[in-house]
């Protein structure tokens, strides 16, 4: 039995002009220890992923399918039970540090308080169970740093902040939604080898949510490539990179600006926008923007077609896709 | 760390002009209260019909009423009745409205649909109608009057409290407090309200004021506080009937309460220039 097992999971969004589906279809897997990254640009559905996972989609969102954690189906607890598994065996750090934290509580009253709430620790060992996080995930001077307020430490040290709140009870899953997208270059480095090393030391499974493919390739095992709510590519982080499938993945990774490119170089973007959640076409959702789109590809969905071992596609045209590849899809 | 932040606040303090003169009267109002409950200069409930109508002496500062009573002592002992009236009002108001939004932002759905159409419901009688409806209910009388205003200051709290705790609600912060695991009432205590705080205690000071002005209301009508406990309402109403011959006698209470209402909501002014910098620069 894997840790977390999430099966056909739909989510969809109830707004005035009907319901959004967010995800579709999403089928994770994920052992103890393991990493997983989720990629695409915005609006793919990938916080929508992770909010779901937590049990923390917004009033008019819906859920369908399974998620299964060691066996026991999320989508099926109430809303107290939830409670006790937010934060101690699954934990989460979002995207903006800088607005992650109350701003009228110390930073060390924050970490604090899961401590007591699902260890049940008494007030003077939750301080000293802090200041050793804090220790831990790198913030010079823990002792004095516990008292200061979210706003006295800069953006980098909030994140270590964030980081040792959501590692306090030693969770099996850490959800990590663009941890360093809000942060600078350097400190990016940093906070993704603190959780790197973190997830090492304590055995936990990471689920790595970014739109920055370097980020993914370097700090997991597994990825899954999302687009309009589904999954269009997974399998091993060495063999998708080696053997970029999907036209979109491809779009992805010409996209990325290099270095030597020049100045006056253009970027190479993926013509058109993100599908609109809510009336989907009806084949594969990337049509309208796929340089090797077909009239097939419009109205039917393209199933899903292992490419190696554990290297899934959903796409209708893999091959040429593949042999597309060395001149490049998109000019 | 704590002592430069409450050193910032103090400096503040000192810098909003609103909230020094505000809170000046205010306290000056506050102490008056205080003095009169161990002295007044003069008797508050003896009526003495030859001391009627006495001129401005050094023994009356501001003179005798009808009934021969000292005016000074009279608006001194009414500050108490309108101070009481404020504070019971507000707390009324703060507890129950404060307790329905908060319930209202975290349970959404029909909770809050319930309670925000009720306080509409409420809001579309004007206050002084309403406070009269209900001290027509409860009959005339101090204790009902307070009631009444406090029954008022319901919706008013219920609806700032949502609206306030719904933006709340909606940051990251919140989000992560979910996220490790926190139910919605913890949230609400230890994130919501801390939050708020500052534009209920704003709120409360003007609520505050507008109570005392019902209060008088209800008094000049003959529904709140009744003889002979002093009221600044009833100097009003008694002094109604001599306007032209002893036009003083209403000059004092009128100028008690709009001296009231203006220490408190300048003080309001203040106190929202000292705890939410970000809303008085927008004005």
């Amino acid at each position: 039995m894997a840790l977390l097992d999430v099966e056909n999971l739909d989510v969809s969004l109830s707004t005035a002009m009907g319901p959004a589906r967010a995800v579709r279809g999403l089928n994770i897997s994920l052992e103890k220890g393991e990493t997983l990254g989720i990629v695409g640009e915005s609006g793919c559905g990938k916080s929508m992923t992770a909010l779901a996972l937590m049990g923390l989609l917004p009033d008019n969102g819906t859920t369908e399918g399974t998620i299964s954690l060691q066996g026991e189906d999320l989508l099926l607890k109430s809303e107290k039970e939830m409670c006790k598994i937010r934060g101690n065996r699954m934990a989460m750090i979002f995207q903006e540090p800088m607005t992650s934290l109350n701003p009228v509580h110390t930073v060390g009253r924050q970490i604090m308080e899961p401590l007591r709430l699902h260890r049940g620790l008494s007030k003077s060992e939750a301080f000293k169970e802090t200041i050793g996080l804090m220790e831990r995930v790198g913030i010079p001077n823990p002792s004095e740093r516990v008292h200061n307020y979210p706003h006295q430490l800069s953006g980098g040290q909030r994140q270590r902040v964030m980081i040792a709140l959501a590692l306090s009870c030693s969770p099996d899953i850490l959800i990590a939604d663009e941890p360093t997208t809000a942060l600078d270059v350097t400190i990016q480095d940093q906070i993704l080898e603190l959780i790197q090393n973190l997830v090492d030391e304590e055995g936990m499974a990471l689920i790595l949510i970014s739109h920055d493919l370097g980020v993914i390739a370097e700090n997991t095992e597994k990825v899954a490539v999302m687009y309009g709510g589904a999954v269009v590519e997974s399998g091993p982080t060495d063999q998708i990179f080696g053997n970029l499938a999907h036209p979109y993945t491809q779009g992805l990774f010409a996209a990325m600006p290099k270095l030597g490119m020049g100045r006056n170089g253009r970027l190479t973007t993926i013509p058109g926008t993100v599908p609109d959640l809510i009336n989907l076409p009806a084949g594969c959702t990337f049509t309208d923007r796929c340089p090797l789109a077909t009239d097939e590809c419009g109205t039917t969905a393209p199933s899903i077609s292992t490419v190696e071992a554990g290297h899934k596609v959903t796409c209708h045209h893999i091959d040429q896709a593949i042999n597309g590849r060395g001149e490049g899809l998109y000019k | 760390m704590s002592s430069s932040s409450s050193q910032s606040f103090f400096a503040l303090c000192l810098r909003s002009r609103s909230f020094m003169v505000g809170g000046s009267i205010t306290a000056f109002l506050l102490l008056c209260a205080l003095i009169s409950l161990f002295w007044t200069p003069g008797e508050v409930y003896g009526i003495s019909i030859a001391t009627r109508f006495l001129p401005v002496s050094a023994q009356h500062w501001l003179g005798t009423d009808q009934f021969g009573r000292d005016i000074l002592s009279l608006l001194m002992a009414g500050t108490q009745n309108s101070i009481t009236v404020g504070v019971v009002a507000v707390s009324i108001g703060l507890f129950a409205g404060v307790g329905l939004g908060l319930l209202a932002s975290a349970r959404r759905g029909w909770t809050e649909e319930l309670i925000m159409r009720f306080s509409d419901f409420s809001f579309a009688f004007p206050a002084i109608l309403s406070a009269i409806m209900i001290t027509a209910i409860l009959g005339p009388g101090g204790v009902n009057s307070i009631i009444a205003i406090g029954i008022y200051n319901v919706p008013v709290f219920a609806r700032l409290t949502r609206g306030s705790a719904n933006a709340i609600w909606t940051r990251e912060y919140v989000m992560a407090a979910r996220a490790s695991g926190k139910g919605k009432f913890r949230i609400t205590i230890e994130h919501i309200l801390p939050n708020i705080l500052s534009i209920l205690i704003v709120q409360a000071t003007i609520q505050f004021a507008i109570a005392i002005l019902a209060e008088a209301a209800l008094s000049y009508l003959g529904l709140g506080t009744q003889p002979p406990h002093p009221s600044w309402g009833r100097m009003l109403n008694e002094a109604q009937t001599l306007m032209f011959f002893q036009p003083m006698q209403a000059v004092y209470p009128g100028g008690a309460i709009a001296l009231a209402v203006f220490g408190l909501n300048l003080l309001g002014d203040g106190l929202r220039d000292v705890l939410d910098p970000r809303l008085s620069r927008k004005r």
